[in-house]
């Protein structure tokens, strides 16, 4: 069906208990699945994990990116969909972190039947403030947050470049670079914050037809608790724990509680 | 000397408290979820904050700029969380007047004997200069993209105007071309064409004007277009390549070129093409029984140079499922590794392999062969094949 190698595509990782629920961890904008690195020694014994990080990120495969592709949240939904099909995966219990939540969204609505239930970590479906609808940024904002990641990324390719292509086969090489974590390409990061900040899948929410658990964090700056509470009250049924932490990155901020949130969601009643 | 020894030490007795508190950057001391605990009196005097206005109110995020605060959230606190530090980030603070103050921002954090984490440490430092260097340099850098591109598309558009765009169909024939661009940069200065005569016969040409760029592109244009006029004057390819050199002879410091120009006399089931040539390479013969082989026309001077090139001539009958093809040098100097070039020895191998084939076929065949060569073709490179299609 895809005539591509998804799983070095998108550099898929399997860990865990093989008879357990499936857990699919996918990673928001400016990381990849190293985030989620405190989460899976605690669901590992109970769940099979599946890692990966979106093409563009992590130790995906670059050259399969393209703008085109990558410039709709549809783009990084086909990457899961696509990998849950390659590992025939069933069941699928979904967690997205930040706009991963919203890829959830629009993979639960494509194909139902591949998802169990979702979590969705730190989850808003539009950031820019519309009307009486507070996301909590402007345009001039996000435009601000370019001009970040640029500053942040000059010098990029040419430190980085010959790190990278000259050992194709020792990525471990990268790793031993400052801030080398998480590195992206200028262009992809360029696109993949667009997109992140962008879009608006307000009109999705309600579209979601399995169990869903909104797990955010008491103090947010990117997805404060209004979005948090808009986000529950338009998912029939959904549940939403608040964690007593800080930050937009709850796995690491807090680890065990997330991990302890998400455990029991997978295993308890629907 | 012991008085000198006092002075100094009497400055180095500077206290830790002072140096904390009035160093030339801004300390700043954070629990884990960022709540400023402790920040000294040169950040508060660079954001005009009073101590209490942020000691045990304020997040170390809230004193960014928006786009900082996304990018503290999204990069900055996972790395710092996955490091244990992070060094070099540039982000915007802003001054409770509402000024922005670009800086450079270290943090890392402290952890007890146990490696468990107690607070996190940053230290914060001007970048007003550093950042204004930075803008002229992203400016320069997209300008420098800019032309980079435009440059592109201008050599592209060039490009196309020197080609044919596409080859008229010839009955009873079958014709193929290709291209190859060595530099998306560069106008290289091959060439070829193929159109009707007025007897029903048709004329075709293939070469290469020496060197690149603006120069050979305009060569090229003036070679092309004096071979089609030549030719509808008097389609002799000795007469054409004749007009060629002197009309290239007439233009001072203009360069010259290799060519090929044949008159193809197509018939039910086999053609006649009369060659001439300039100094260019010979072409390839492949017939369809196998037999594989160069069709050389000796002897012929760089059109161009002299003011009486010696141009020599040869006649190649095609049967069905004949193909000959002409190519220019671009592919027979490639380098295959080390000082090894792809000979004209390589290639008729090469096309040994191929019969039987079609025209279609050998280009095929070629753009497969240039591909392979890949970086070691360093000039561009013309091929253009015509066959009698086989019964």
């Amino acid at each position: 069906m895809v005539d591509v190698d998804v799983r070095t595509r998108n550099n898929v990782v399997v860990t865990g208990n093989p008879d357990g629920p499936v857990v699919m961890l996918a990673h928001g904008f400016g990381c990849d699945q190293a985030m989620w690195r405190l989460v899976v020694p605690v669901l590992e014994p109970t769940c099979r994990v599946v890692l990966f990080d979106y093409v563009g990120a992590g130790r995906s495969d670059l050259s399969a990116w393209t703008e085109q592709r990558y410039s709709t949240l549809d783009g990084y939904t086909r990457d899961v969909l696509e990998i849950c099909d390659e590992l025939d995966l069933r069941d699928v219990v979904f967690v997205g972190h930040s706009v991963s939540a919203m890829v959830g969204v629009l993979a639960v609505a494509a194909r139902p039947a591949v998802f169990a239930k979702l979590v969705l970590v730190t989850p808003s479906p539009r950031y820019l403030d519309d009307g009486d609808y507070r996301g909590g940024f402007s345009a001039a904002d996000i435009d601000e947050l370019l001009d970040s990641l640029e500053s942040n990324y000059l010098g990029w390719s040419a430190q980085m470049a010959p790190v990278i292509m000259g050992n194709p086969d020792r990525p471990e090489l990268g790793a031993e670079l400052t801030n080398s974590f998480c590195r992206t390409d200028p262009e992809v990061a360029r696109v993949f914050a667009r997109t992140t900040f962008l879009s608006d899948n307000r009109a999705d929410l309600e579209k979601v037809s399995v169990p869903a658990l909104v797990l955010e964090c008491r103090h947010d700056a990117i997805a404060p608790p209004e979005v948090g509470a808009y986000v529950h009250a338009r998912i029939p049924g959904s549940t939403r724990v608040t964690l007593d932490a800080t930050g937009h990155c709850p796995q690491l901020s807090a680890p065990d509680q997330t991990a302890a949130a998400i455990a029991r969601f997978v295993t308890g009643a629907p | 000397m012991k008085v000198h020894r006092e002075e100094f030490s009497s400055l180095l007795e500077d206290s830790a408290e002072d140096l904390y508190e009035n160093a030339p950057c801004g300390y700043l001391s954070t629990t884990l979820d960022g709540r400023i605990a402790k920040v000294n009196a040169t950040l508060l005097r660079w954001l005009g904050y009073e101590r209490e206005q942020v000691v045990g109110r304020l997040r170390f995020a809230d004193l960014l700029s928006v786009g900082g605060k996304l990018y503290h959230e999204t990069h900055f606190a996972p790395l710092l969380r996955m490091q244990g530090e992070i060094g070099g980030v540039a982000l915007e603070m802003v001054a409770v007047d509402g000024r922005r103050l670009p800086v450079l921002v270290n943090s890392a954090v402290k952890t007890n004997g146990d490696g468990e984490p107690l607070l996190i440490r940053t230290t914060v430092f001007d970048a007003h200069d550093r950042r204004a260097y930075e803008q002229e340099l992203l400016r320069s850098r997209r300008e420098a993209e800019r032309e980079r591109d435009e440059i592109r598309r201008l050599a592209t558009t060039l490009q196309r105007t020197l080609l044919p765009p596409v080859l008229p169909a010839v009955p009873g024939l079958e014709t193929a071309t290709h291209y190859h661009h060595a530099s998306p940069f560069e106008v290289g200065g091959d060439f070829y064409d193929l159109f009707p005569l007025a007897d029903g016969r048709w004329g075709l040409f293939l070469g290469d004007v020496c060197g690149k760029g603006p120069g050979a592109a305009a060569v090229t244009s003036l070679t092309r277009y004096t071979l089609r006029s030549a030719a509808v004057y008097d389609p002799d390819p000795v007469a054409v390549l004749t007009n060629l050199n002197t009309v290239l002879n007439q233009e001072p410091d203009t360069g010259f070129c290799t060519v090929v120009f044949g008159v193809l006399t197509v018939e039910p089931g086999h053609c006649t093409l009369a060659l001439a040539a300039g100094g260019h390479p010979p072409g390839l013969l492949l017939r369809a029984d196998g037999d594989t082989s160069y069709v050389t026309i000796p002897g012929g001077q760089l059109i161009g140079i002299l003011p009486d090139a010696r141009v020599t001539t040869t006649t190649v009958h095609l049967g069905p499922g004949d193909t000959f093809a002409l190519y220019t040098d671009g592919l027979i100097e490639a380098r295959t590794g080390g000082d090894t070039r792809y000979s004209e020895e390589d290639l008729l191998d090469f096309a040994a392999t191929l019969p039987p084939t079609s025209a279609a076929g050998v280009v095929e065949a070629f753009v497969g062969l240039l591909e392979r060569l890949g970086d070691g073709v360093e000039d561009d490179t013309a091929v253009l094949a015509i066959g009698v299609p086989a019964r």
